[in-house]
């Protein structure tokens, strides 16, 4: 592989294990420290291979110069013997004189799992977690994370910031989740890592490479838990489940030119078997215990979605689901996704009764799917609420799907 | 925007007011339907909770026996809390309770 590539792929896939290990050695207030040694490590594999060419394993390489580049670091610095050593004592053995820095496949994988701990403090709001598990947990850089959020560096560079110094005023510690008390700070996590993979899945940037890497970065997150006994729970395997059957309908989702396509016009064929597969896997092994989560249920609904065929049974299962979603927790797009599963299981005029007990008169996509079933029974009444819902519409792609609607009734009025 | 209890009472006891399995089947679905549509518009005031259907009953003598209480024939089946603007609105939603299809019946009560 050539240099160019390989130190961005490296530097995306070694960056935060380093900065992990470093920081756990080091505690929350020395995270610069251990960012600026990690920064300068690779400054020197450019250099050094530019001239040397590249060494057999670079991997390897780098952790070693990062090693040495730590204990210079502690040994010129007074800093070391005030503070560091404090919080060093607590995680190396008494009686050890040379500092142990251990970047072993299992240290990186504590030191990366008590990060996300970290990262997914809630003392920071959900966009700042996200943005710094990107930065610390997934080795993006300031310009790859303004590009997912579609939002100019400073912001971003200045979010970050904020949320590292948050993390020292509350003096976070950075411990095993083995150690700590699992069950209440999962669902943070969770959610975090949930929301990281949306971003990805959902953003509105044209991106395709980017949106990918954010999905497979929260499933490889997700992963590290399930790796992990004391965080390998029911709920986080439901969650890699609704990762995988999300991300199996990936590439049939969006278009050459990157519009998406909705789930009834997509390719089947282009649907990846080896992650449906995977989901059921996850989906079976969440099935214990008894915690149900809205991860179990929203896999679910993504389950029943990997098949195509319209069957009673599909529908009434996916209401079913769809109530227990929204009672354990109401958003309204869970509300107008029930509806929606009423009226397969029901018929389009009960379901527009209870879609307009809704009442969510804000919500484009509530007059998209008061349109959608209306468009069998009265297309004058139907093209009155896609017209309301375009007006509502934000984002270029929302509009074009509702215009594709209108365009469709139209041509139904001629025939 | 006002918290109503609602308590829904049906007769329990007597074999004649059984519901067949089927019913009873088709019945837990219209719970179900009904739950999840009152949750989609965002009336639930709190999460719902299941009841175990015996309980045990105190009575003035301090006594305490196993539930239901037969005295009266209808027992309590479950209680919700929803969100109203009033009266009428929380018994309209009452009217679509699937206790009535069983005979039962909805006692509604306003919170202060």
């Amino acid at each position: 592989m050539e240099n160019k590539e390989l130190i961005p792929n490296l530097f995306r896939t070694e960056y935060q294990k380093i900065v992990s290990v470093l920081c756990h050695l080091f505690g929350i207030q020395h995270i610069e420290i251990a960012e600026d040694i990690v920064s300068d490590t690779f400054l020197s594999a450019s250099e050094t291979w530019a001239i040397k060419g590249t060494p057999e394993n670079p991997a390897a390489w780098l952790y070693t110069v990062a090693k040495n580049k730590t204990k210079n670091y502690l040994k010129r610095h007074t800093l070391f013997e005030t503070k560091i050593v404090t919080e060093i004592k607590y995680n190396t053995p008494i009686n050890n004189p040379e500092i142990d820095i251990n970047l072993s496949d299992q240290n990186i994988a504590d030191s990366q799992l008590a990060m996300i701990f970290t990262v997914c403090n809630p003392c920071n709001s959900d966009e700042a977690q996200i943005a710094l598990a990107l930065n610390l947990l997934c080795g993006f850089g300031i310009s790859e994370i303004s590009d997912a959020f579609l939002s100019n560096k400073e912001v971003i560079y200045k979010r970050i910031n904020r949320a590292k110094e948050k993390l020292k005023e509350e003096n976070i510690k950075i411990q095993n989740p083995n150690s700590i008390e699992v069950k209440d700070r999962i669902k943070t996590v969770l959610k975090t890592i949930y929301l990281l993979y949306s971003e990805g899945y959902y953003s509105a940037s044209q991106n395709t490479t980017l949106r990918k890497d954010l999905c497979a970065e929260a499933m490889r997150l997700t992963f590290l838990l399930i790796q992990n006994e004391s965080t390998n729970l029911p709920e986080t395997n439901a969650l890699m489940a609704l990762m995988c059957f999300h991300s199996s309908r990936f590439e049939a989702r969006t278009a050459d030119d990157g519009e998406i396509i909705l789930y009834e016009d997509q390719d089947q064929s282009l649907w990846n078997q080896e992650l449906i597969d995977k989901g059921t896997y996850f989906l079976s092994r969440s099935s214990t215990g008894t915690t149900l989560s809205k991860y179990h249920l929203e896999a679910g609904i993504a389950y029943w979605h990997t098949i195509k065929e319209d069957t009673a049974a599909k529908w009434e299962h996916i209401l079913e689901l769809y109530n227990n979603l929204i009672i354990l927790e109401y958003s309204p797009i869970a509300a107008l996704n029930r509806t929606y599963a009423l009226s397969k299981v029901k018929s389009n005029k009960e379901a527009i009764i209870e879609a307009e007990k809704l009442n969510l008169t804000d919500n484009h996509f509530y007059y998209s799917l008061l349109g959608n079933l209306y468009s069998e029974l009265d297309i004058q009444k139907a093209l009155q609420q896609f017209e309301t819902a375009l007006y509502l519409a934000k984002t270029d792609s929302d509009k074009n799907i509702i215009r594709k609607n209108i365009a469709e009734l139209h041509f139904k009025m001629k025939q | 925007m006002n918290e109503f209890l609602l308590i829904f009472r049906r007769d329990f006891i007597s074999k004649e007011s059984q519901p067949s399995p089927e019913e009873l089947q088709q019945h837990l679905q219209q719970w179900q339907n009904w739950f999840g549509s009152l949750a989609a518009q965002d009336k639930l005031a709190r999460p719902l909770q299941r009841w175990d259907g015996q309980g045990k009953l105190v009575t003035s003598n301090k006594g305490i026996t196993d539930g239901p209480f037969v005295e009266i024939k209808e027992s309590i089946g479950g209680m919700i809390i929803i969100k109203a603007k009033d009266y009428d609105e929380a018994a309209a939603i009452a009217q679509e309770c699937p206790v009535l299809n069983l005979g039962g019946n909805v006692e509604i009560r306003m919170a202060f």
